[in-house]
């Protein structure tokens, strides 16, 4: 499958770059607009974004793996990030991982992210994600979800068609 | 008792007060900024001339604000560093990328009130002549970064941002810039080489100062969200109003950040220095106390990075007595004022402003294990000492927290966390080796017990295994 930028999104990347008085400064920018939209930064988006920015591929690589929110291979259709740092653990955060991959299959025991095997989900411990007053919080795909209860789990899932 | 004192989130929290322009300016927004952009130069005493400009700064100066973001450095110090011969443009950055661990104080600025985080940026601009700046926000805030997009496209319509500001000849343009998920960004040399696209390794300094050579190795200056939201109150009320707020030299008020085993967490704007350590955990108004039948055990007082108090600690603190002298005099834990310097005369800091409470259910062996783990995988990795030592910390406290561990382990920890600390380009170095070092010294006989009790185990049953799923403290009732 090969690479191909749409004219809405390639106008709307020309005018981040307008942004910054050096190009190279937009890469962080541009690599969140491919990853909403194609789900993941791939070696040919790398490449196109080199290109773009005047760089060399390694540039734009560096960031990919330095960053740990890019990806070079796309993820379920609903991440679920739940947080795994010290507020949210002495909240139940643990627990509710836990819970997250008993009911969808996967091994709590695993480190890392986790894909269930038809693609829907992805499961995932990350840092603080500054709700500690609401422990625990996690995030499905964009959105931000506090004091997540067993139940509200249950009920964020039940949503995800 | 101390009462929460609400200046920067005043309106945030008012039922139907929403984020748009429209409502902002209902309740006095960018009055402020037409302040600041028709001032006058003044003809001071001694003969010489006060630009608007120099007057803001003055202001934030007297002001006697202190940055919120973690180090608590003079605000109006900082801005006098600012190289301004250079013929360089001087660039803004406002760090929002919120990410020390127990801090969610900068969310609600931008979520519930971000016109005024905008105000305040505009105003320090002028004051700073600046005219291209960056919000920097962490990219698990979508959210966030959407909410301040659509309220700088608000301020540019009403031509609060853009070219010649309201006729008064002053341009500026403000970006928002998403961070992606490293905590490192936060440190402010680590989120300009983010800021330029690149890794965000932190520079060293000197030679990098920012306020010489910074973003683009120009003149650059970095805040806090809640500190530049400060400005804008100082400049509408004067810096000798603002002092007036809070304590001597811990001056205005400040969002703090409680979270972890009390009744209540929350986000409390307090007075600096008014509200005691154990009024914010144990007050009504703040914390509310422990869960029922738990007893304290250990306090984080700024962010995960602050070294922790145990419960029943004594410090010699200064305090000031009826005839104006300094006395050092004993304070408990609980009774410290929740300022920068009192937490500094106790041998920790205030930080970012995030108090973690942990209960006696808290087994003090895992919760440092989970710091430990946030940190070796926050580490950037330039520097030897932090990337390795941030690594072997945080393996060696699994091994404990797994029955795999050893009595002298107390020991080989402190020893690699000594060796990190002071030696490495960023203060990560400190943050990581920091919770060690002090929960080590202060709660020893728990995790030399946890080595020794797992060292006996395995000579008498070779092979145990590990001992289960790690749980750091009792679980909260859902
Ligand atoms: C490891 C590390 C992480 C940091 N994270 C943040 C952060 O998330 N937000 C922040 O405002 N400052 C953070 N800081 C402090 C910044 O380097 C800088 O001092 C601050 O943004 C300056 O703003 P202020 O003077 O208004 O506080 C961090 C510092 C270090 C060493
Ligand atoms: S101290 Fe750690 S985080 Fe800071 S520059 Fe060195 S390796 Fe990176
Ligand atoms: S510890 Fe989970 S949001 Fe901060």
């Amino acid at each position: 499958m090969s690479f191909a930028v749409p004219p809405d999104m390639e106008k709307e990347l020309d005018e981040l770059v307008t942004h910054y008085p050096q190009k190279r400064s937009a890469s962080l920018m541009f690599l969140h607009a491919i990853q909403e939209r194609f789900g993941h930064v791939s070696q040919e988006a790398i490449e196109w974004t080199a290109k773009k920015l005047d760089l060399q591929p390694i540039n734009v690589y560096e960031l990919v793996t330095f960053y740990p929110m890019f990806r070079q291979v796309p993820l379920g259709k609903y991440h679920v990030k739940v947080c795994r740092t010290l507020s949210c653990a002495l909240g139940g955060s643990a627990e509710l991982r836990e819970h997250f991959c008993q009911k969808l299959g996967l091994d709590a025991k695993e480190h890392g992210a986790q894909t269930t095997k038809d693609g829907k989900f992805t499961v995932e411990f990350v840092e603080c994600l500054a709700g500690c007053g609401t422990a625990p919080v996690m995030m499905l795909n964009e959105e931000f979800h506090e004091a997540v209860t067993i139940k509200k789990a249950d009920e964020m899932l039940a949503r995800c068609k | 008792m101390p009462q929460e004192y609400r200046l920067i989130l005043k309106h945030a929290d008012e039922p139907g007060y929403t984020p748009d322009i429209d409502c902002y300016m209902r309740n006095g927004g960018y009055e402020t900024l037409k302040k600041a952009l028709s001032f006058q130069t003044k003809d001071l005493p001694d003969g010489k001339k006060q630009t608007p400009q120099e007057q803001i700064r003055q202001e934030v100066t007297t002001s006697g604000l202190r940055g919120r973001g973690g180090a608590g450095f003079s605000c109006g110090l900082k801005w006098s560093l600012v190289d301004r011969k250079s013929g360089k443009p001087i660039y803004m950055i406002c760090n929002a990328d919120e990410s020390e661990p127990g801090t969610f104080k900068d969310r609600q600025i931008i979520h519930k009130d971000p016109h005024q985080l905008i105000e305040g940026m505009i105003v320090a601009c002028f004051g700073n002549d600046v005219h291209l700046a960056y919000i920097y926000i962490r990219g698990e805030m979508p959210e966030g970064a959407r909410i301040l997009n659509r309220a700088l496209a608000e301020a540019r319509a009403k031509n609060f941002l853009g070219k010649n500001i309201l006729g008064k000849g002053y341009d500026l343009e403000i970006h928002i810039h998403r961070g992606a998920g490293a905590y490192i960004c936060g440190e402010e040399t680590g989120l300009i080489e983010s800021l330029e696209g690149k890794r965000a390794y932190p520079r060293i300094k000197p030679p990098y100062f920012p306020a010489i050579l910074g973003l683009y190795m120009c003149p650059t200056i970095v805040n806090n969200v809640e500190t530049l939201a400060a400005v804008k109150h100082i400049v509408q009320m004067g810096g000798a109003e603002y002092a007036k707020l809070g304590t001597p030299n811990n001056t205005g008020t400040r969002i703090v950040s409680v979270s972890g085993h009390v009744k209540k967490p929350g986000y409390f704007e307090v007075e600096v220095g008014k509200a005691t350590l154990g009024e914010l955990i144990f007050d009504e108004k703040f914390g509310g106390g422990l869960r029922d039948g738990r007893k304290l055990k250990a306090i984080i007082p700024g962010g995960s990075s602050a070294k922790v108090f145990k419960a029943g600690e004594k410090f010699k603190v200064k305090r000031k007595g009826p005839d104006g002298q300094l006395t050092p005099v004993e304070v408990d834990l609980l009774d410290l004022p929740y300022d920068f310097d009192s937490l500094q005369q106790a041998g920790s800091m205030s930080g970012s402003g995030a108090i973690i409470v942990m209960d006696d259910s808290t087994d003090i062996v895992a919760a440092l294990a989970n710091l430990s783990e946030f940190y070796a995988h926050e580490s950037c990795g330039q520097c030897t000492p932090c990337r390795e030592g941030s690594l072997w910390m945080s393996k060696a406290l699994h091994r404990l927290t797994n029955g795999h561990g050893r009595k002298q382990d107390a020991d080989y920890l402190i020893r690699i966390a000594q060796g990190i600390q002071g030696r490495t380009i960023c203060a990560f170095g400190e943050a990581c080796s920091w919770p060690v070092l002090s929960f080590i010294n202060k709660f020893k006989d728990e995790f030399e017990a946890r080595g020794a009790r797992d060292e006996a185990k395995h000579s008498s049953s070779a092979g145990a295994g590990p001992s289960g799923e790690m749980r750091i403290a009792a679980s909260p009732q859902h």
